[in-house]
């Protein structure tokens, strides 16, 4: 019996996710596994829109910010349990996206890539200036997460957390792409006109599309916000959307493997450079450059070249 | 009444042309390759950082203006050279980042040797307010709308009336026709890429005085730069100058009647608003793909 790679790659990736506690030696570790696991979902979900659609979004950290923020603000001024400010972050992230969705995905290339960006850039500014709520550039701080007033603390219950949650998104956006409904998105990719012809309501998969991934970057906000347990506006801002995307396209392109591994590189290195002492943002930017000149389809894409092309 | 408003738009004016020349710089770019360079910003960055650090030497004001001017053209071609080239035609996404790798890298530099403060450059002659209908206009100001029209005549000479300038046009009309009439597509790539850092540098040099400047200037104005450009329609120098100007005074307005902490989110709701109406901008042409 031959297994599908994304099977074997769902089982490696679930082997792996399960081995690493006896790898991690202390709650550093930890910390920055359940880091790497939360941008990977964000990673995988705007890969769907970038990767598999072809649409650019520069601001998804915005949205990312919206749920983060609604759960800080409602469980800390309203007294919300986190589950159902968490569920309301992702509403208002949900109806957010679909009310922009219609006039924002009719623009192409370099427009919708403004329009994205601009979009995040107002939400961050908002969040920037509402200091009465949000705490402005000074930040908040945030209560625990809980489900049904049990508490999620520390690192192993987080990890075991984000770890499901992981495995769920990759195995749904594997479903998502082999399903009729993700035949129709990548044929967007492939030519938008062609897709209409062939009878893709090309406006209607798009909007889908970018609202999912917008509430699962809420969503991934807000468990940050009750992990980190504390908030300042960066998370919505620009240089985070730029994060996002870099790991979907470092990782590769229509890759949901490749969005994990992008997140895995992307969230590591910052720790990794941090010793550099003022040269972080340089040696940052120098292995943005290098590595996008170098390997352009993204880590995944290339190595499954290279087998294809040895196994002929 | 009339004051208040005369003063704000002699600010939006004055901030709107260095917005001009930073979106010509993003047109020139999109023109000659497809690519929209986000290091455009610290082009600006680098002309007032190293303007002010060259007069703080000592070095005569229109020296060190000339000299940084040199610097950031020298930095322009060089990101050419080491990123874009090798990348050759890698996707749109693809490219974005290698910018936004350039412009880390240039702003971590700048950061690591010229440090974190702010830095002002003397006003090029003097800063005694001109009153006008009850309005104070800085000399400053009359040097950055002079200058910037000077820098568009001859940018509108240099398109229309040199060999080099034509086929800058021939290229940004039809990459593939260009070549083959034996235009070096390549060098004119190079060549955007130093007259667009020039340009970049003048605004921000223009500026500084009344702005201020430093390491992390760049991101704001490179943003806004390529938001007016895309206001007036990527790639249409017209809509360029016009996108910049429409967005200087636009902001200095909301500061003014509105709210000033708002004011950096203007630009975008501005942009947001034209593309959900014009989806190519107030001055870009209507393209159609074939399939």
């Amino acid at each position: 019996m031959t297994m599908k790679p994304t099977t074997r790659g769902l089982i490696l990736l679930a082997v792996v996710l399960a081995a690493l506690p006896l790898a991690l030696p202390n709650a550093y570790y930890y910390d920055v596994a359940i880091r790497i696991a939360i941008n990977a979902c964000v990673a995988i979900g705007l890969n769907l829109l970038i990767g598999y659609t072809g649409q650019i979004s520069l601001g998804h950290a915005g949205f990312f910010g919206i749920g983060a923020y609604a759960s800080a603000i409602l469980t800390a001024h309203y007294g919300w349990p986190p589950g159902l400010a968490l569920l309301a972050g992702g509403t208002a992230t949900g109806a957010l996206a679909f009310a922009v969705a219609r006039p924002i995905l009719k623009l192409k290339g370099h427009y919708l890539a403004m329009a994205t960006l601009g979009l995040g850039i107002i939400l961050s500014i908002v969040i920037v200036n509402e200091t009465a709520i949000t705490g402005g550039p000074d930040g908040m701080s945030v209560d625990a997460f809980s489900v049904l007033g049990l508490p999620i603390a520390g690192d192993g219950a987080w990890y075991c957390a984000v770890a499901v949650l992981l495995i769920l998104v990759t195995k749904t956006a594997l479903n998502l792409i082999d399903s009729p409904a993700g035949r129709a998105l990548q044929a967007i990719h492939g030519s938008e006109i062609a897709a209409r012809v062939a009878g893709v309501d090309t406006t209607a998969f798009k909007v889908r599309i970018f609202v999912l991934s917008a509430v699962l970057a809420s969503v991934m906000g807000s468990l940050t916000a009750h992990y980190v347990g504390f908030l300042t506006p960066g998370v919505a801002g620009f240089f985070h959307s730029i994060e996002l995307v870099t790991m979907v396209v470092l990782g590769g392109m229509a890759s949901v493997f490749g969005s994990i591994l992008g997140a895995a590189v992307l969230t590591m290195l910052p720790q990794l450079l941090s010793a550099l002492e003022g040269w972080e943002t340089v040696v940052f930017g120098l292995i943005l450059m290098l590595t996008m000149i170098f390997l352009p389809r993204g880590i995944v894409p290339t190595l499954r070249l290279k087998l294809a092309k040895r196994e002929n | 009444m009339l004051p208040d408003f005369l003063q704000f738009l002699f600010s939006g004016v004055t901030v709107g042309a260095m917005y001009a020349l930073a979106a010509l710089g993003f047109s020139l770019i999109y023109n000659a390759s497809g690519v929209i360079n986000f290091a455009q910003g610290e082009f600006i960055m680098l002309g007032g950082m190293s303007a002010a650090f060259l007069a703080q030497a000592g070095i005569p004001l229109p020296l060190a203006i000339g000299l940084a001017v040199l610097i950031a053209a020298a930095v322009g071609l060089l990101v050419e050279k080491l990123a874009i080239e090798p990348a050759g035609n890698a996707e749109v996404v693809t490219l974005i980042i290698i910018t936004i790798g350039a412009s880390l890298t240039l702003r971590g530099l700048v950061q690591v040797f010229l440090g974190k403060a702010t830095h002002a450059l003397p006003a090029f002659s003097g800063e005694a307010p001109i009153a006008i209908l009850g309005a104070t206009l800085l000399p400053q100001s009359l040097w950055v709308i002079g200058v910037s029209v000077a820098l568009v005549a001859a940018l509108a000479a240099f398109f229309g009336g040199t060999r080099l300038g034509k086929a800058m046009l021939a290229t940004a009309h039809n990459k593939l026709a260009a070549q083959l009439v034996g235009v070096n597509t390549r060098f004119i790539l190079l060549f955007s890429f130093g007259l667009s850092a020039a340009l970049g540098a003048m605004g921000g040099i223009l500026v500084a005085p009344i702005t201020y400047t430093s390491y992390d200037v760049g991101i704001m104005m490179g943003l806004k730069g390529f938001v007016a450009a895309t206001l007036g329609g990527l790639g249409s120098g017209v809509g360029a100058i016009a996108g910049g100007l429409l967005l200087g005074v636009v902001e200095a307005l909301t500061a003014g009647y509105v709210s000033s902490a708002y004011k950096d989110a203007t630009p975008f709701v501005l942009i947001l608003l034209i593309l959900f109406f014009l989806p190519q901008g107030l001055f870009g042409k209507k393209t159609t793909d074939r399939v």
